[in-house]
This record gives structure tokens, sequence and C-alpha cells, in this order.
């Protein structure tokens, strides 16, 4: 069940279209604000709530990249994969990153406080690399400096 | 020094000004201006004499584009601007500095150019990912409605607006024009056949102008002080300044606005700082990842829109990232192949299967398991992911660097087949 | 008409067209997915690609996709291009990179136009050398077997089921080479359209799953062309079968009728001829019970009756051809012929067929349903009664706004771009049924009300548009708003449409239907049509017989006379009060029924003849718009098992009677001299003499296997081929292929071409009719004028009363008919049996959704667990209609409901 806040938010951003399926996005990223990630039950809902269909809400969802339909840590790390951060070792950051967290790419640390994703360019080429935990952005990265980074994430 | 309207209030390490502030810098002057003073044609009109060219990478004429925009009384309502901040081309990092460092000037970007086509609605489509940019352009867009310059009846003029910003749920493809348009529907990504174009039927099937964050920046500054002063901010026919940056293994990488036609190599050496010591330059990727590689004998070129598509690239979004001699091209261009493999929108065969299968064949390469005919298949692949035979420009746009770089250093792709390995491992 | 240059051969084409569909039809073979005739161009999967000049001088020209380029007048084009030859071959091997090569598992193997496109292009060896990518398929409920890793992405599956179906449980999922073609989780593929993905896909993703039960080659299968038997609408079709087992059900191709597609009841109700109720042998009634007995037995016992003093009564039947009703009446004299459908039935189906046969009024074939510009649904729950109506009014409220597009400089047959700009706006639709109805998503506006408020509408609507149509008195609030609107919808149309038909057992609703007609055609709308649906297959075929009411058989029963009865493929327990029935069955002298499956009329006869289903026989059906169409033997059923019209006819012969036919050409001779209503049903088809190139048009295809070792089990030496006395076609795999006669057609097939798509080569232009032409003969065609009479009388308003509930029928596609729920995957789609009752009742009574309650209608008490409809109205209760656990009821009716007191 969608709360009435969630629900309410949604709401809002339908009037800002013609047409209340529009808001789908919006919808699906106001949810995972809430709860981290979009289960089938909230997919459900999101339809009911812009009258649409759960088959119509899911072809969305699982499109985009910044939706997950999987659970995620309460941590999501996402290190720039493109090619500015390639040009300057990202690789050697993430495999430390994997050692560190002993997981791969894709999956969450068995307390639940990390997810380890790749990301497309995160327009920080000129300070590459960089990563993305949750909202923050570090740059200018490397096996020394991320461990501080990785302590503000409990 | 040269004239930086773009960026003369972005200052470095400190937050973005204010509505006071950037008022007081002459900010909401050109709007004021043109409301009052101009109907929305003689806008339209002035950027098509500035011939003011398309920063989102196509560098197609801003004016033309909205002089196909039906006007009126009996034009289909409401009419939509959409600003393209999806930025989200490797390399890129231009319209960030924009959107965070000079919010107010990009609402006020967004009023005008709304003001020149009519329309009654402008939404920001805005990369998920720029959450500082977000947080910026908000705050800016909240205090310009609390000045007048925004809702209804603007500044008294009987003009209204409204803008909104929609983050997007990330996907490459999304910055694609009408795939964003699809997107802020609320659907799947997918490009849109032109034609019928955006301009007649674009967003909810009504007029619509998608522009680049950095194009529609221009417009104030072209409405304040005149067609004549920004052709001459430029070295070249084409007008302005560009915003070019550059990423890779140089001293100081960056972006910094300059003339437009600034050569490659004042770029590099004076801005950047030249390679890093004991690096030499192979070559650059001029704009975001899918512009052709140039090389050194193309450094001295004005980085303008005609001359580096005369080189046989494009100048796209003026970024350019730079591949030194200790990093492997085949590994470079790998890089760049996966990322486009996996931002096909999947509606277009040769796009979502032939990406992938590239993607696959260059890995083998670095992996040390090329085959003979490895290249011969990679050729296939670049000849029939080319232009005008995938649905969009993605794929083709993938070809750009991976065909010239093929072309330059086959050598070196042979080379990973022969030994075995990667070469620079 | 434009001249395009075609490897620089001019040709002149309709410059409507893009160049993909021009080039198919002027012969040329090029290969293509995405686009399918009745979907148009979305230009996804890049496979139809040609070679484009700018003029004769240039040389170089570019590649452009055939399907998304107009044939505008001049274009210069080459197919046999190197270059564009080698891009089609390489979209093949992406395309077939991921594929898994499983054609010889596969239940599309030899029928595939994925293989058919990849020999095409002479794409032969693969050098795709990584790993393929696999994908978890889902459980899609009773029909559709799904296989993801055959899929090669070109979306139509969507686009049928979501943009030209209206359903919303089938989509795409994920993005670039992972995307993913199914539902949002495990589950029945609700739209009643579904089964239609088995034919779109181009590949083994979508497969039939009735047949995955008894699968075989799509090349070992006999057919023959048929006809649909599970509803009015008259849907052709082809039965395959291999071994005396009907295997599938395939859409055959008619433009004026079903088009490209059929609906889920018609292809999946098959398997009630392989089912276990089937009678294969005569059965004689001995000492209480029935019994098997030979043909000889049979004949001889029923000839006793025949030749003595008992009155002979002949009970015909709607789902019988009209042939085997015509044999009855003939062997019973036209005064004892009843057309065995309830008196009310009766009472609709002639108003019915007397308006459509009135000068003025047009009876539109499903195509031109699919071509109004506005539509007024008065009654009917088409998605439920007709769904292949619903489908086409569905394409009627899209395709009227597709000039919205089209003024934006975009053709009609580019499909994505048209939907961008008409952003799923919709032309006039409205809606009048007793409860919510599926096309509600694209309907101006939808109301629910009790069948004789609907009437008043009609009425009303009537009198808007032309005065002189009787008025209706004292219109609630909102109607003579809503009539209004619905008046200047239909005025304004071209080609405006009124759908009604006897679904809510309402006389008033089919009258009042008429008379919008009846109004448009005064007020001078030119191309104004009426559209009933028919509740059966061969509905309005005995009502063309001019025989009698069933009820006044039943009224034999007390008269004291002494009689026998014939009753033919007809289970009377679903047409009238059990009681009466039984009466007139214990009556009789002597009951005789001839029908293909044990029902309960069956079990209280005293000799049962086993009848041919449609696939075992030939006949003629009448549809819902009064065209006759032929159904043709598919196989020779084991047994006894004939035409109920050759057991008459050999009834006949041991009776002083003139049936003297020995074939279907004999009978269809002899009604076109005694039925002047069915004059033309001789030239539905060919007659059985016909020959092409002196040969007969064979069954079989030129691959089917086992010709001569198919019953080596039993003797080893090679029968004879069976005789088909009553059409052209043979048992076998020789003889002309014929597509001469499109009645005589049931499969496609031509060089390269060896899936359902070969029909290309045998349509005129790709997606028009065919080049013999459309099967079926009209029986009438609208006549000049207007001099038809209104009908005068409107019901009062619906008053809903203190203690009962008016109950009306409400159809299911899956379980109302009776023949299709005998069929496994459609009885496990059925709904169980259920009273509805909307809200507002539902609160009145205290009861809840689910609960068991009594109602009780005509003294008769049925427990029924309470189903709460919200869109129903006030005072109106509502119940399945014909399900196997429900029997007859006579509805409309009023009932009592009474709550369940816990025991
Ligand atoms: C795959 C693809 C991605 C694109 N991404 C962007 C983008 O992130 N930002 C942008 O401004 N334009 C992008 N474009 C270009 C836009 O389609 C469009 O041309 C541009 O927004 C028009 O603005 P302009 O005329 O101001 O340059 C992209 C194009 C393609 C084909
Ligand atoms: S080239 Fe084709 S698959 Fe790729 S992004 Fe464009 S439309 Fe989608
Ligand atoms: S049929 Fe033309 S692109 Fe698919």
């Amino acid at each position: 069940m969608l709360t009435e806040e969630i629900k309410h938010e949604i709401e809002a951003e339908a009037e800002r279209f013609e047409r209340k399926q529009a808001a789908c996005i919006e919808a699906l990223r106001i949810v995972q604000m809430h709860r981290r990630w979009v289960d089938d039950e909230s997919v459900r809902d999101i339809a009911s709530v812009l009258d649409m269909s759960p088959d119509e809400v899911d072809s969305v969802a699982t499109f985009y990249n910044l939706i997950y339909r999987h659970p995620v840590g309460r941590h999501v790390i996402r290190v720039c994969a493109s090619v500015s951060c390639w040009l300057l070792g990202y690789e050697r950051l993430l495999d430390h990153l994997i050692q560190r967290l002993g997981i791969a790419v894709g999956e969450t640390t068995a307390d639940g406080r990390f997810t380890l994703l790749l990301n497309q360019c995160l327009g920080a080429c000129d300070h590459a690399p960089a990563l993305m935990i949750d909202q923050d952005q570090y740059q200018d990265l490397d096996v020394a400096n991320v461990e501080a980074v990785l302590e503000h994430y409990q | 020094m040269s004239e930086r309207p773009l960026t003369a209030n972005i200052r470095s390490n400190a937050p973005p000004l204010t509505v006071a502030e950037y008022e007081e810098a002459g900010g909401y002057q050109a709007l004021r201006k043109a409301l009052t003073t101009l109907a929305p044609a003689e806008v339209t009109k002035l950027i098509k004499e500035a011939n003011l060219r398309g920063r989102g990478g196509a560098g197609f004429p801003t004016g033309v584009k909205w002089g196909f925009v039906p006007m009126g009384a009996d034009a289909p309502r409401p009419k939509y601007l959409v600003v393209n901040a999806d930025e989200m081309e490797p390399g890129t990092f231009k319209d960030r500095l924009l959107l965070e460092g000079d919010p107010h000037l990009m609402v006020e970007s967004m009023i005008l150019s709304a003001y020149a086509i009519e329309a009654e609605i402008a939404y920001i489509f805005l990369r998920g990912e720029y959450v500082l940019a977000g947080k910026r352009v908000g705050q800016a867009i909240d205090e310009a409605r609390a000045r007048g310059y925004l809702g209804r009846n603007i500044l008294g003029t009987g003009y209204s607006l409204q803008i909104y910003m929609h983050m997007s749920a990330g996907r490459y493809i999304c910055g694609e024009e009408t795939a964003l348009l699809n997107s802020l529907e609320g659907k799947r990504a997918i490009p849109r056949a032109k034609p019928p174009f955006p301009q007649t039927s674009g967003l909810f099937g009504k007029p619509t102008i998608v522009n680049n964050v950095e194009t529609l920046c221009n417009v104030p500054h072209i409405v304040n002080r005149g067609v004549e002063w920004f052709k001459k901010l430029s070295r070249t026919k084409n007008g302005g300044t560009k915003l070019y940056g550059v990423s890779g293994k140089v001293k100081k990488p960056g972006v910094w606005e300059l003339p437009m036609g600034t050569t490659a190599r004042e770029i590099l050496e004076e801005h950047a700082g030249g390679m890093r010591d004991g690096l030499q330059l192979r070559g650059i990727i001029p704009g975001g990842a899918s512009t052709e590689f140039l090389f050194e004998e193309h450094l001295d070129l004005m980085m303008d829109f005609d001359t580096v598509q005369q080189a046989g690239s494009r100048l796209g979004t003026g970024t350019m990232i730079v591949l030194d001699d200790r990093t492997c091209p085949v590994g470079m261009v790998h890089n760049l192949t996966k990322f486009f493999a996996h931002e096909s929108c999947g509606w277009c065969t040769p796009c979502r299967e032939g990406l992938p299968w590239l993607e696959r064949i260059l890995k083998a390469l670095e992996d040390g398991k090329g085959a003979t005919g490895d290249l011969e298949e990679i050729r296939t692949h670049v000849k029939f992911l080319g232009p005008g035979l995938t649905y969009c420009p993605l794929a083709p746009g993938a070809m750009a660097p991976l065909g010239s770089a093929l072309n330059r250093w086959r050598d070196d792709f042979e080379k990973h087949i022969r030994e075995r390995r990667c070469p620079w491992r | 008409m434009a001249t395009i240059y075609v490897d620089n051969k001019p040709y002149v084409v309709n410059e409507g067209r893009n160049l993909l569909q021009v080039c198919l039809s002027l012969g040329f073979n090029l290969p293509y997915f995405c686009w399918h005739p009745a979907l148009g161009s979305v230009g996804a999967c890049r496979q139809c690609a040609v070679k484009q000049f700018k003029d004769e001088k240039d040389k170089r020209g570019k590649i452009v996709m055939a399907c998304m380029t107009p044939a505008a007048e001049g274009v210069r084009i080459a197919v046999d291009d190197e270059e564009a030859r080698q891009f089609r071959e390489t979209v093949i091997e992406w395309l077939m990179a991921n594929h898994p090569h499983d054609c010889p598992v596969c239940d599309e193997g030899g029928e595939c136009h994925l293989q058919d496109m990849t020999v095409m292009t002479g794409h032969n060896y693969r050098k795709y050398r990584f790993p393929k990518r696999t994908y978890q398929n889902q459980y899609l409920g009773p029909f559709i077997n799904h296989e993801m890793n055959r899929c090669i992405q070109c979306y139509r599956c969507v686009r049928f089921y979501q943009d030209y179906a209206g359903g919303q449980d089938l989509g795409v999922f994920a993005a670039h080479d992972r995307v993913y073609f199914g539902r949002h989780k495990d589950g029945v593929l609700e739209n009643e359209f579904s089964g239609n993905l088995v034919e779109l896909c181009p590949t083994g993703v979508f497969t039939d799953k009735t047949l995955k039960g008894h699968y075989t080659r799509a090349w070992d299968l006999q057919t023959a062309p048929s006809v649909c038997v599970h509803c009015g609408v008259g849907c052709n079709t082809t039965p395959g079968e291999r071994y005396g087992l009907l295997r599938r059900i395939h859409n055959r191709f008619n433009h004026d009728v079903n088009g490209y597609f059929l609906c889920d009841r018609g292809r999946y109700g098959y398997e009630f001829v392989n089912g276990e109720r089937r009678v294969r042998t005569p059965l004689l009634k001995r000492d209480g019970a029935l019994g098997p007995v030979t043909r000889a037995e049979a004949l001889t016992e029923i000839g006793k009756v025949l030749s003595g003093p008992a009155v002979l009564l002949g009970i015909g039947s709607p789902r019988a051809s009209i042939e085997s009703n015509f044999a009855l009446r003939e062997l019973v004299g036209p005064d004892r012929f009843y057309d065995g459908v309830s008196a009310r039935e009766r009472q609709l189906l002639s108003a019915m067929l007397s308006t459509l046969r009135a000068p003025g009024v047009h009876s539109p074939s499903l195509r031109e349903v699919g071509e109004a510009d506005a539509v007024f649904v008065l009654g009917e729950n088409l998605a439920e009664v007709a769904p292949m109506i619903a489908l086409q009014v569905r394409q009627a409220v899209y395709r009227s706004t597709v000039p919205m597009g089209e003024r934006l400089g975009i053709p009609a047959w580019h499909d994505s771009a048209i939907r961008e700009a008409i952003q799923g706006r919709h032309g006039p639709l409205y809606l009048a049924t007793v409860t919510g109805d599926k096309l509600a998503d694209v309907a101006t506006r939808s109301w629910c009300a009790a069948p004789d408020d609907l009437a008043r509408l009609g009425f009303a609507v009537a009198h808007c548009i032309d005065p002189t149509a009787p008025s209706v008195s004292d219109l609630s609030e909102e109607l003579p708003g809503l009539a209004k609107e619905i008046a200047g919808a239909l005025r304004s149309a071209q080609r405006p449409l009124i759908v009604s038909g006897p679904s809510c057992g309402s006389l008033a609703v089919v009258q009042a239907a008429a008379n919008v007609a009846i109004s448009l055609s005064a007020a001078g709308a030119q191309h104004a049509a009426l559209c009933y649906d028919a509740p059966e297959c061969n509905s309005f075929g005995p009502a063309l017989l001019d025989g009698h009411g069933l009820d006044e058989a039943l009224q034999a029963a007390k008269s004291g006379s002494v009689y026998a009865a014939i009753v033919l493929e007809n289970d009377l327990y679903r047409r009238a009060d059990r009681a009466a029935v039984d009466a007139f069955l214990e009556g009789a002298e002597q009951v005789v029924v001839i029908d293909h499956t044990v029902h309960d009329t069956t079990k209280r006869a005293d000799v049962v003849l086993p009848a041919a289903t449609f696939a075992e026989g030939d006949g003629t059906l009448v549809n819902n718009e009064g065209r006759a169409q032929r159904f043709v033997q598919v196989f020779k059923a084991q047994g006894d098992v004939q035409e109920s019209w050759r057991w008459l006819g050999e009834l006949s012969r041991t009776a002083p009677s003139n049936g003297a036919w020995q074939n279907l050409d004999h009978i269809c001779t002899r009604i076109a001299e005694t039925a002047p209503a069915l004059g033309e049903i001789a030239r539905v088809a060919p007659a059985a003499t016909a020959r092409f190139l002196a040969q007969r048009i064979p069954r079989q295809a030129h691959r089917y296997s086992g010709r001569t070792a198919i019953g080596a089990h039993v003797n080893v030496h090679e029968p004879a081929l069976p005789e088909d006395p009553d059409s052209p076609m043979a048992f076998s795999m020789e003889g002309f292929p014929s597509t001469c006669s499109s009645a005589l057609t049931s499969a496609y097939w031509a060089p390269g071409w060896n899936s359902v798509q070969a029909l290309n080569k045998f349509q005129a232009e790709v997606g028009g009719p065919l080049r013999v032409g459309n099967a079926g003969v009209r029986l009438w065609e609208v006549a000049e004028g207007h001099d038809h009479k209104y009908f005068e009388v409107i019901p009062p308003a619906f008053q809903s009363r203190e203690k009962e509930h008016l109950a009306v029928p409400l159809h299911h596609i899956f379980g109302s008919e009776e023949l299709s729920v005998l069929s496994p995957s459609v009885a496990e789609r059925a709904p169980a049996s259920y009273v509805a009752v909307n809200f507002r009742d539902a609160e009145a009574l205290q009861i809840t959704d689910g609960e068991n309650v009594q109602l009780v209608l005509d003294g008769i008490p049925y427990r029924l667990p309470v189903r709460i409809l919200p869109d129903l109205p006030s005072g109106v209760v509502g119940l399945p209609s014909g399900l196997p656990e429900m029997s007859w009821v006579k509805l409309p009716g009023w009932g009592k409901i009474v709550k369940e007191v816990p025991a």
C-alpha cells in the first residue's frame, strides 16, 4: 500500500501534465525515494493511482537505469564507468571496492549497508574518476581516498 | 581577455547568484526588454539573424527551428518549450556548469525562449544524477516566480508561463529529443520518427521546441546586446562563445568559455595545460563520445561546426576526450562501445543486436581472444550501423569513434589478434 | 496513382502506400518483420531496406527502409542492389545471433516467417561466436505458450495486443538487448484476442498451447475452408486435422469479414470436436438406456414411426447448417418445421431480419464496421457476445482520428507517428449497455441502464435525428442531453453506425436501434449502417426458412395429439423451460435427435444419430450481416458420423417425401427453388463437379507426410482415397493447389513463403481483398429509398420494485456459448455461475461479494454466490447466460433475492 503522503506527492506531480499517466516516472522516483526500491506491489499501486495497468507501469520502470526493481542496500554506490573515468583508471577503483566490500557489481553487502553499481558518465570528467553514493557525488578518487568517503555511510 | 557572457556570473567554489544578485548583474533585463518591447516573432528573428546554432551536438540553427512553430491565435495549444539538460554524453560536463553555476540565467533563458514561441509550459529535462543542479534550478524557479518573472501575467504583460522540472530516471537515449518527449510523457524513451517534427507535433502531440541548455543560455545575451555583438564574440562564421572542455590525461582538465573557433591546440595547451608529463597525444574525440577521432594534424583547426565537419568529425558538444600514447585505443573504443550497447533503447535491430556484438568482439580483442575476421566484422558493423540505417542517431554516433579508431590504428587492432593479448597491459 | 521505378522498371502504384507494401504487392520478395498490413509501419526491424536514388543520374543512392518511405511519384529504388542486399542479410544475421536455432523442436517450424526471411536474405552461416542471451518464459494461461528465447524483438505482439486490440496486460520490459515481451507477472493473458499472437508473431515465441497438446507439423495438417460456429459473425477459419483429430484453428483471410484476426473463442473453441461427449455411432434406447446400434437398426427403428400415424414435428437449430435445417423442413413439411429457438429470441430475430432487409437500411460487413466514423452501441456488451465486432469498433474509433495525423503530413500507414500525434484521442463512440463494457476505454460516453431505459435512449436519439420519429415522453434528467449529443455525432458523421442486437433480450432495444438507423436514412445519411449481432452461427438461416416457433411445438404435449419429433442439433433445455421440454419429450411417440454431442436432450431421445461437426461435414451458414458462407468438410469422421442433412436425406428416402438429394449441390439447388430468401445459396461456393485444370483441389499440403504409410498399422495396402461428393476438394495432396475460388482456399503457400504471410501472394494489393474476391454471398443488399416505418411502441421508463429485481442475462465470451465451452482451454476461462448485484442493492439487501444467496425466478430457487458489479443499474441483477451448470431461465424476468440464513 502506498502511504497517503506518497499518494499525494504522486497526485501533485500528475497535475503538472496534460495526462496523468505522464507522471509515471515521477511516481516511480517518489516511491523509490521513500522505499529505496520499487517492489511489485508498488508497481501495482502506482498503476491504480495513475489509471494504468501494472504492465504499463513496469514496462516503463524496467526501462530506466535509475529505477531499482530489486532491493538495494541502505546506500547505493554508483561508480562512473564511462570513458574519461576509464582513461583515469576507474577500473582500479572498482576492483578495490569489490575487494573491500566483498561483493560483485550488482550485489549488496550481507549487512545491507552497500549496493555496488556502475553508472554511465556522471558529468565529472574533469575530475575523474568519480562516483556517487546515494545523492552525493565524489570526484578525483583513488584507492587511497575512497575509504574516507565510505566512512560517511553507515 | 575576451568576453564570457555565459559564465560571467559563475564563481568557482561559491554558491550561485541569488535572484537579487543576478538582477544586480543585469539579469532579467533581457526578459523585461523582450516582453515589453518585442513581439515573440521579433525575438525569433533576432536569434535567426544571430545565427545561433544548437549546442546540443547537431548544430542546427536555433532561430530556424523556432520558425517552424505554428504561431498566432489558431496554433494548437498549449505549446511547449523543453530544455534538454540530460547531458549524458560521455566526456561531456558543460551544461552542468551552467545549471549549477548560474541557474537564474537558465530560468531567464527559458522564459524568453518560451515567449518567442508563445509557449505556455516549459519543462526542464534534467539528468537524474545532477542533484545539485536540480536543487539550484528549482530554487531559481521559485525565486523567479516570487518576483513575477514566472507564472500568470509576467511583469504585467499578459504573458503567462509555467516551468516544471523533470528529473530523468536515467537513459542516454533520453537526450535524443524525440525520445526525451516520450520520456516526458511518462513512457519508455523510444525515439520517434521524423517527420513529423516536434516543432509541429511534439510533446502530447503539440508544437514543441527542444533546445540544449547552453544554446538557450545565449538567448538573453543576444536580446540584450544584439546580433552584431554576438557574431563578434567568435573567431569564425559560427557566432558566439562556446563552452569547451577537456578530459583525459591532461594537466588541467576542465571546461572554459572561449570564442567559438578557438583552435584545439589552444584549448589543449593553454587551457588544459597540455599532456601530463611523459605522455604524448595520440588522438582526441572532439565533442563527446559520438564524434570521430581527430589527430595531431588537426590540432590547429578552429573548433567550430563547419571546420570540424570538414575535417571528418563533428564539433558535437565541444568537450574533447584525449587519448594518450600509453593507453590502448582498442580499450578506449571498447569502453565507449560498451556504453552505447548498454544505452541502446532496444527498438531497432542494428543498434540493439549489433552494438553488443561489437562490444564482445572488442572485449575478445582486449582479452587476447581475437580471431581473424574480427576486424572485417567490425568494418561491416561500422558500415551498417551508419547514418540513416538505424532508427535514430545513437548507433551511428557510436560508430564515429570506433570507425575512425580502426582506420587510424588498424595496426594496434591487428597486434591484439596477432599477439593474443592487449599490448598495453 | 504514381509511377515509381523499381530496379529501373516503371510501375504504376497507389501513392497512398509505403514502398514495402507496394513492392510486396508487385511481387518483389522483400523481407520484413515489424510491418504488418493491419498494423502499419514503425520502422523498427530495419529488415525491408532498399536503395533509393535521387534521380536517373544518381548512381550511389542511399539505403532507406521501404516501409517508412512513401510511394511518391517518380521515386526510384532498387531492391536488387548489392549493398541493400548485404544490409538485409546483416539484419537477419543480427536477429539470428541470439536466436536458439531450435527449429526442429519449435512449434512454428515449417510455417515460420523468420525461417522464410532468413532463407530469403541468403544468410546461411553464422559468424557470431559469443554466448547467446537467454530468458525465462512465462505461464500465460491455457491458450498461449511462451518461448522468449526465439524472440526477434519485432514489437508486433505488443503493437497488436495494446494498440490494436486494447489489451493492457502484455508489454515490453527492460531495454537494449534485454527487451522482454510478456506480462508484468506470470498469468493468464486477459485480452480476448490473445490467440492472434500465434499468427502475428513471426517466429515461435507465442504458439498455440492447445495444438501443443496434440502437436503435429503444419504441413501434416489436412485443412479445408471453414466458418467459425461460435457466434453469429461468421469469421472464416482454417481448421487443421491429423489422424482424425482436429488440431487447431487458424485464421482464414476474408477482407470483408474477419481480415487477419479471430477471437479466442473462435480459435480455441474447436476441441468439442474431439470431445469425450461426441456421439460417434447411432444410439437406440432399449430398456430405458441408450446403447450403440448399427445404422440399419437405427434407421429401421425410425422408419417404423415415420410410416406410422404419429405427426412428425421437426425442430431445427440455429447452430445447424441451412442445408440441415432445410432437409428437416423437407422431411416434416413446412407446416411442421419449427426453428428451434425460444419464443423471445424468435421475436427478436425476426424483428432484426425484417429491419435489415428493409429498404434504406444498410447491414454492414465487419470490415465496414471498422470504417465507421461515429458509433452508437445499444444494448450489446460486444466484447462478450461478438468480440470481433468490438475489435472492429475499436479500429473505427482509432481510424476516424487518423485524418488528424494526416493533416500534419503523416501518412495513414505510419502507425507510430499517427499514434504519437493523436495521443490516444478517439472518434465518437457511445456505449449504452446494461453493464460496463470493455470498449469503455475508447468510448466518448458510456451509460448503463436497464434494457427499457436503453431502448428509450435509442428512441430519443432517433427522434432527435428525425423529428417525425416517435418521441419519448418524460425522459429522466441526463437523457435528453445525451440523446442530443449522440444524435449530433451520428448526424455529422460520414459513415455513422449503430450496433445492437438481441443479447439483453429486449425487443424494444432492437426496435430502438432500428429507429435510429431509419431516422438517419430519413435524414439523408448516405452511408449509415445498422449492425445487429446474431447469437449463433446460423441464427438467421432457419429464420429465413419461415419456420414456426419452438414454443408452438412444445404445445403439442398439451394438445393430446399423437406426435413424434426429430430434433436437429439442438439441446432444447437451453431454449425453453425444463418442465415444458420434459413434457414434450415424454409425450412424443418417438424422439430422434441428430447431433454430434451428448446433452440433456440426447439423453432423453429414443434414437440418436451421430451428426458431423463443422469439421466433418459441409454446409452453409448465414451470418449477422446476411452473408451466406460455406464450410467444407475438413476430414471424414470415423464411424457413422455424417452431416445431419445426409441423415435426413436417408430418412426421407424411407418415407414418402421428395428429398431426393445425394449431395450438397442437390440440396442447394432444391433450397434455391423453394426458399426465395436463400436463392443465392448455390453461388456460395463452386459446385462439387467444378475442376481446376481438370483437377480437384487438394486438402493436404504438397509436403504432407505419410500418404502411403499413414494407415500401415491397419493395412499395408494403400487405401483408396475417400470420395468427396460435396465439394471439388480432394482428401489428397495431389491436385491443383487452387486459389481460383476463395470459398475453396484454406491454406496459402508460395515458393519461399511457408508461413501465414504467404497470403501476400494472393492479394491483389497486400492487405486488400484476395485476387479472386472474398468468400461468401450477401443474401440481400440495401434497397433504394427509405419507406420503412418507425417502430412506435416505446416502453415506459424502468421502475425498480420494492421486493423484486429484474434479472437480465450477462454474456461471457468464455462460457456462454454451448460448444466452445466444451473445449478444456475455454472451460478454464469460463466463470463460475453467480448473481450480479450493484453496490446499493447489495447494501440494501445486506449481502456482500462472494456470499451465497437464493434467487427465486418463476418460483424456482437458484443458489448462487453474489458478485458485486458497480455499473449495474439499481433494481437490476445479472445472471450469466448459458453457463453449462445453469439451466434455462427466461430472461429478462423479475425475481427475488433471499439472503441465506446460516443453518
Ligand atoms: C543519442 C543522442 C543523445 C543526445 N543527448 C543529448 C543531450 O544529452 N543533451 C542535448 O542537449 N542534446 C542531446 N542530443 C541532441 C538532441 O537530440 C537535440 O538535437 C538537441 O537537444 C537540440 O538542441 P540544440 O538545437 O539546442 O542543440 C542527443 C542526440 C542523440 C541522438
Ligand atoms: S539506433 Fe535504434 S535501438 Fe539504438 S537507440 Fe536509436 S532507435 Fe533505439
Ligand atoms: S518492416 Fe520495414 S523496418 Fe521493419
